[in-house]
């Protein structure tokens, strides 16, 4: 019952960003470029959930409190709504499902290319996210495929990065975070066991 | 006004001034109110932000676009790195008194405040296409002076061929200047015929009112056929100079930003498309708008780059 109530606390959460931007779409509340503002912020909420979700493991690791876990699907599948969002945005709202400029722009803008290879990264692990799915390849294989996400918030991070045109200092930030994350997976578990008891008394 | 002309056979102020001008602001002065500092401008701290000027058939037929848009839509990295930024980070920033060094290759040269650089000039009011780099673009209402008018007064050497402007460099009234986004402080520089072009303009307001801060007040560049980021702002030296001149974003980023910056619809930027263009205003569910080359004053411009290599003016 707590666990229920939890999880549709934190769906509902999730949906914030998004509700916040559809009323902002609605009452002209974006600024003069509701198009390039409705790519940014869907973008910026696509790297946050993928950093809120490449975090939870960390934090069960930390905390030792295993229930987090139950939170990680449904984060990594807000990431990737955001992300589903963020590209309909670029499509429809700024290029308006003009096609040729779409593809011109994948196969010649890099940050682009960079971006669109993020996205198709995780279809595959939005697809295999269901636990059918997760049975169906097996935890291992399931897990090594899953790994995908970790080039994957690279990518993201690079394309941002490289989208800026000056004051790249909150790429960077993210970059940060995203490099912490990672290397907290690298370091080998009695270690870890250690870092947990001198922060968790 | 205090004019410092360096040189000793320079006219006096009186020269300069109408007796009648002259007069009229003793009188005001006398009165104990504000000073009147000419036919067109508005004393600085008036409560009135109207100017005074003539208007002219330049963007006949363009709609323009909302007051509201071009002045809460800025690239104004002195201030913010945001596009709403400008407006809210500069209501602390107080653009009069002003002054302007004018220097270099110039027969002329000397410190004059912004009263006397732009009074001798009649306002007018021109409608032009502006166009962002960034791919987006509006239709602003300016008023100002031809530069060409304004330069000749300093008497150019033949030896000019450019002329080099800067902005103000003043970290606490533009914050971002505290920081290494940009080198500061800013620079643009023109060819010396662009400069003289009857369509490049000394600006100093909008909408028929002084310049918001967040625009470039008191007293920024309009170069309608290049990219917005050529227009200067908040300028504080004026020089001509023979060799080309360093301009922050072809220093920053020399790839993506040149030093002509010629809005070409067929010449990309390397991170998106010039071909289109988002106007503002326009809203959710209109499509994106061709560019034109030049910003569509090709038929008065074109010339000045006949023979050059169109993929190098970017």
């Amino acid at each position: 019952m707590v666990l229920r109530s939890a999880k549709i606390a934190v769906f509902t959460l999730s949906l914030v960003p998004f509700g916040w931007l559809v009323w902002g779409l609605a009452s002209g509340g974006l600024g003069p470029n509701p198009a390039e503002a409705s790519n940014r912020f869907l973008g910026d909420w696509a790297l946050r959930f993928l950093l809120i979700t490449l975090a939870v493991t960390p934090l069960k690791t930390l905390t030792g409190r295993a229930g987090v876990m139950r939170f990680r699907r449904m984060l990594g599948l807000f990431a990737f709504f955001y992300a589903v969002m963020h590209l309909a945005s670029y499509i429809v709202l700024d290029q308006f499902l003009d096609w040729a400029a779409v593809w011109a722009d994948i196969v010649k803008r890099n940050f682009i290319t960079v971006g669109m290879a993020a996205f198709l990264m995780l279809v595959p692990l939005a697809a295999t996210s269901t636990s059918g799915m997760m049975k169906r390849l097996g935890g291992r294989a399931w897990k090594r495929l899953h790994r995908l996400v970790h080039p994957a918030a690279v990518l993201v991070v690079v394309h941002h990065y490289m989208m800026l045109k000056a004051g790249k200092g909150e790429a960077l930030v993210h970059g940060a975070i995203l490099a912490a994350l990672l290397a907290f997976r690298l370091i080998p578990p009695r270690h870890v066991a250690r870092i947990r008891r001198a922060i968790m008394p | 006004m205090l004019i410092r002309h360096l040189r000793a056979n320079d006219p006096k102020p009186s020269e300069i001034t109408s007796r009648h001008a002259y007069l009229n602001r003793r009188a005001f002065m006398a009165a104990g109110g504000a000073v009147l500092a000419g036919a067109a401008l508005p004393a600085a701290g008036a409560a009135s932000r109207r100017l005074d000027f003539a208007t002219t058939p330049h963007g006949a037929g363009l709609e323009v676009s909302d007051r509201e848009d071009a002045t809460t839509y800025n690239n104004f990295y002195e201030f913010a790195l945001d596009k709403d930024g400008p407006a809210a980070e500069s209501k602390a920033f107080r653009p009069r008194p002003w002054s302007v060094r004018i220097g270099g290759a110039c027969h002329r040269p000397g410190d004059l405040s912004f009263e006397d650089l732009i009074r001798p000039h009649r306002l007018e009011e021109r409608i032009y296409r502006f166009r962002c780099v960034e791919a987006w673009s509006m239709v602003v209402p300016w008023v100002g002076v031809p530069l060409g008018d304004l330069l000749k007064r300093f008497e150019p050497m033949g030896s000019a061929r450019y002329v080099a402007f800067r902005t103000l460099f003043d970290p606490e009234v533009m914050p971002m200047q505290k920081t290494g986004v940009l080198e500061w402080p800013y620079r643009e520089g023109l060819r010396m015929d662009e400069a003289m072009h009857p369509l490049t303009l000394m600006v100093v307001g909008m909408y028929g009112e002084v310049l918001p801060n967040q625009n470039g007040a008191p007293l920024r560049l309009i170069v309608p056929w290049k990219y917005g980021f050529k227009c200067i702002k908040s300028i504080v030296s004026i020089d001509f100079a023979e060799e080309m001149p360093r301009t922050t974003w072809s220093t920053a980023n020399p790839r993506e930003y040149g030093f002509y910056a010629n809005v070409d619809p067929e010449v990309d930027h390397p991170r998106w498309s010039q071909a289109r263009e988002r106007r503002l205003g326009d809203g959710l569910f209109t499509p994106k708008r061709d560019t034109l080359y030049l910003n569509g004053y090709a038929d008065r411009v074109a010339h000045l780059y006949a023979g050059m290599d169109r993929n190098k003016l970017f």
